[in-house]
């Protein structure tokens, strides 16, 4: 918390070997940093050598550069790039499964609705809703729904795509 | 196979081959339970395989070798504690860039991951201290990953590669083609910087009056000298260097100002001080030539010549850069470059020089310094120095003036205490022909002493000065110079008689404790034809200067010793 570097969020596509040990590789340059790892997720693509990885993570502008460099530089790592909002479509899914009464049932409902989450589940009295869209509205449900009784909560990290022509 | 009746062969064998493809002349190491079947193929091979007696032995001599000779080193050692001991020598051949491809073997893959006898995850510990690393699952791989780990070791910026081989692997039957293509899309090597960035760099070196070379390993590495000496000889700049830097322009050169940083000359640190542009040619800005990047070269530009992309502003914000092979950058640089006026400068250098000269003073005693003077002028300069860390190290690359990159070793990144006597034996094996001299601390050698079995099975005649000042003369310095000269850690009391530890085993043992009979001894030790250990009992609390405190700017450089000494 001592750290007075400007904190921005960034989000990291790797493009990388689909080999063991290069998740361990690429998470050891962002800790070695001291850059925390927010969200990650790795993936296969269209050609079964390679995977991608997808990191989102908190850091100043400067140790992000350094972190990109350092991450390029590994062998099992074909291409790192940060991705701004602008070039890119980004998407997240959320699993939220809340406990509710007769009473809340019926708002939960009514808020999912509005961001066009998805009731998926309904057990005893346990829902669980899903929600799929950008970072900022997953978390703007999700700040709404903590008011009735979310027991759990599962988020599948963000993706991002390259829009148009670029390769992501 | 089908067809023809091919010798059914093992991973073994296969690898071996691949090793003598390599054109490897020596592999330095231990063998262990799972190598055996790897030991065995050795048997018949070209390759001579040296046994050590410690694997931290084995990888600082391939070490040594790797860097007289410009060839990757190779060094073997067994699962678990044969591999965990090689960490300390991987760790310094990464911190200084070193190609050095490392065996090891590991349990057989069934038991991967089980805890079985011996095994160590030796990918896991040296992930961070490697450029890269394999583990060998598969028999019909081997001949792809020696291709690329020889390939990854030794270009770009090079480093160490492990391949981690399970005996399973070692034994099965081999049913590949040996001819295979490496396949590595992640790994581009840079070599001629951008067209664009070079013309940038010669536009800002127009306007300089007082420019300053730093030269670093990656010029050495490089093998750069003759781009480096074209490049201050038309521009008349001087040239200050790193400690791994020496020699990537000639030390003995009119233009040299020697070594820059913590202990370096006075009037490098002068330089730097009062440059107006520092080109740094294949160096990382690092804490020992630069404590403190807020007073670094205040209001010079900055200019930075380096293969690794990721140096590139990583401590020092360069005004231009330019990624790419030294000796390449170099040779576009020089044909954009016109002749600076440099002379008023160069008098303000020279006068420098004159002012604050490196001296020492023997009149309390012999001291470290006197003795590496003396084996430089004996040696006229010619020969190969490996020298330890501490107090040793410092003063080697002050008086030691080195004209080739290549007859310098030193522990820079890592300062490994240790490597210097076995890092000989390496370069002795790599250069049999050239007159090798390790200096030693006493503390240090004591580290890795057991590689004199080594040295004297294969009547290495490498010099082996040992100085010994009674302490932990480094960390000794700093506690009288920082805490009050009190000693706390640092007294090495109980010593052997090392000329008798020589003798021991079969080494002629001479021994140096005064000022006067100093250089006839050395002069004895470097004629002589075989192993010598030259045990020197020097002035215990004699210090290095000029020094400047850690995390100081060169603003702060003490010249001498403060006046008020206890
Ligand atoms: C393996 C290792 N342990 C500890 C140190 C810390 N250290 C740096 S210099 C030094 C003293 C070295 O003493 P010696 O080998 O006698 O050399 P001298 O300085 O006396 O020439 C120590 C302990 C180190 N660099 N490496
Ligand atoms: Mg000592």
């Amino acid at each position: 918390m001592a750290n007075t570097d400007k904190k921005d969020i960034h989000t990291i596509s790797f493009l990388v070997a689909n080999k063991p040990g290069v998740l361990v590789r690429v998470a050891l340059a962002f800790a070695k940093r001291g850059f925390n790892i927010d969200s990650l997720v790795v993936s296969p693509t269209t050609n079964a050598k390679f995977s991608r990885m997808t990191i989102t993570a908190q850091g100043s502008p400067e140790t992000l550069e350094q972190i990109i460099k350092q991450t390029s530089k590994l062998i099992d790592v074909i291409r790192a790039e940060e991705h701004s909002e602008k070039e890119t479509i980004h998407r997240e899914l959320a699993l939220i499964k809340l406990k509710h009464t007769p009473s809340t049932k019926p708002i939960i409902l009514k808020q999912a609705e509005k961001f066009k989450a998805k009731l998926i589940s309904e057990e005893e009295s346990f829902l669980i809703i899903e929600h799929l869209g950008t970072t900022a509205q997953l978390d703007e449900l999700e700040a709404i729904l903590k008011k009735y009784n979310v027991v759990e909560l599962v988020r599948s990290g963000k993706l991002v795509i390259a829009k148009g022509r670029d390769s992501t | 196979m089908t067809d023809k009746q091919k010798k059914q062969i093992t991973g073994s064998e296969v690898l071996i081959k691949c090793l003598e493809n390599q054109e490897v002349e020596y592999a330095f190491g231990i063998p262990g339970g799972v190598l055996i079947p790897i030991f065995d193929k050795l048997v018949n091979s070209k390759i001579k395989f040296i046994l050590t007696r410690h694997e931290q032995g084995a990888i600082h001599m391939a070490d040594g070798y790797a860097r007289v000779t410009g060839k990757p080193g190779v060094a073997i050692a067994t699962s678990g504690p044969g591999a965990t001991n090689l960490v300390t020598g991987i760790m310094t051949a990464h911190m200084d860039s070193i190609p050095i491809v490392i065996i090891t073997g590991q349990v057989v893959t069934p038991l991967l991951g089980k805890d079985a006898f011996q095994e160590a995850d030796i990918i896991g510990i040296t992930m961070p201290i490697v450029k890269h690393s394999y583990l060998v699952k598969n028999v019909n791989d081997i001949p792809r990953i020696i291709k690329e780990a020889f390939y990854i070791a030794s270009t770009g910026r090079p480093g160490p590669v492990l391949v981690d081989i399970p005996k399973d692997v070692s034994t099965d039957i081999f049913a590949a083609d040996m001819d295979q293509e490496m396949d590595i899309p992640g790994y581009k090597v840079p070599a001629k910087g951008d067209k664009k960035d070079i013309e940038r760099m010669a536009g800002i070196l127009k306007g300089s009056k007082k420019p300053l070379l730093l030269v670093g390993h990656g010029s050495v590495i490089s093998s750069a000298e003759k781009e480096v000496k074209a490049l201050a000889e038309k521009l008349r700049a001087p040239v200050v260097s790193t400690l791994l830097g020496k020699g990537g322009f000639p030390e003995s050169h009119d233009l040299s100002l020697g070594m820059l940083g913590m202990h370096g000359t006075a009037y490098a640190n002068k330089a730097l001080i009062n440059c107006d542009l520092i080109l740094s040619i294949g160096s990382r800005w690092d804490d020992r030539i630069n404590g403190n990047t807020e007073e670094f070269c205040i209001g010079a530009k900055k200019l930075h010549i380096d293969i690794d992309e990721a140096e590139i502003g990583k401590i020092v914000k360069a005004d231009s850069y330019v990624v790419g092979d030294a000796k390449l950058v170099l040779r576009d640089l020089i044909k954009l470059i016109e002749p600076l006026d440099t002379s008023e400068w160069l008098k303000e250098c020279e006068y420098y020089k004159k002012q604050f000269p490196l001296k020492y003073d023997n009149s309390k005693g012999l001291t470290i310094p006197y003795i590496i003077d003396e084996i430089y002028h004996l040696t006229k300069g010619k020969a190969i120095v490996c020298t330890d860390v501490g107090q040793n190290q410092m003063w080697s690359a002050q008086f030691y003036k080195i004209d080739d990159g290549k007859d310098w070793y030193s522990s820079g990144g890592a300062g490994t205490m240790g490597c210097g006597f076995p890092a000989a034996v390496g370069a002795q094996f790599g250069r049999p022909k050239d007159i090798v001299v390790a200096i030693c601390g006493d503390g240090g050698f004591q580290m890795t002493i057991q590689e004199l079995s080594t040295m004297a099975i294969h009547k290495l005649p490498v010099k082996v000065f040992v100085m010994d000042n009674k302490y932990l003369g480094m960390v000794r310095q700093w506690q009288e110079l920082f805490f009050d000269n009190r000693l706390s850690g640092v007294d090495l009391l109980g010593n052997p008689d090392f000329v008798k530890v020589a003798e021991g085993y079969g080494i002629k043992g001479i021994n140096i404790n005064d000022v006067k009979h100093a250089r006839a001894r050395i002069k004895e030790a470097l004629d002589y034809k075989g192993p010598v250990l030259i045990h020197c009992e020097v002035h215990k609390e004699y210090n290095v200067f000029p020094m400047i405190p850690a995390g100081k700017s060169a603003f702060h450089m003490m010249i001498d010793p403060p006046k008020a000494k206890k």
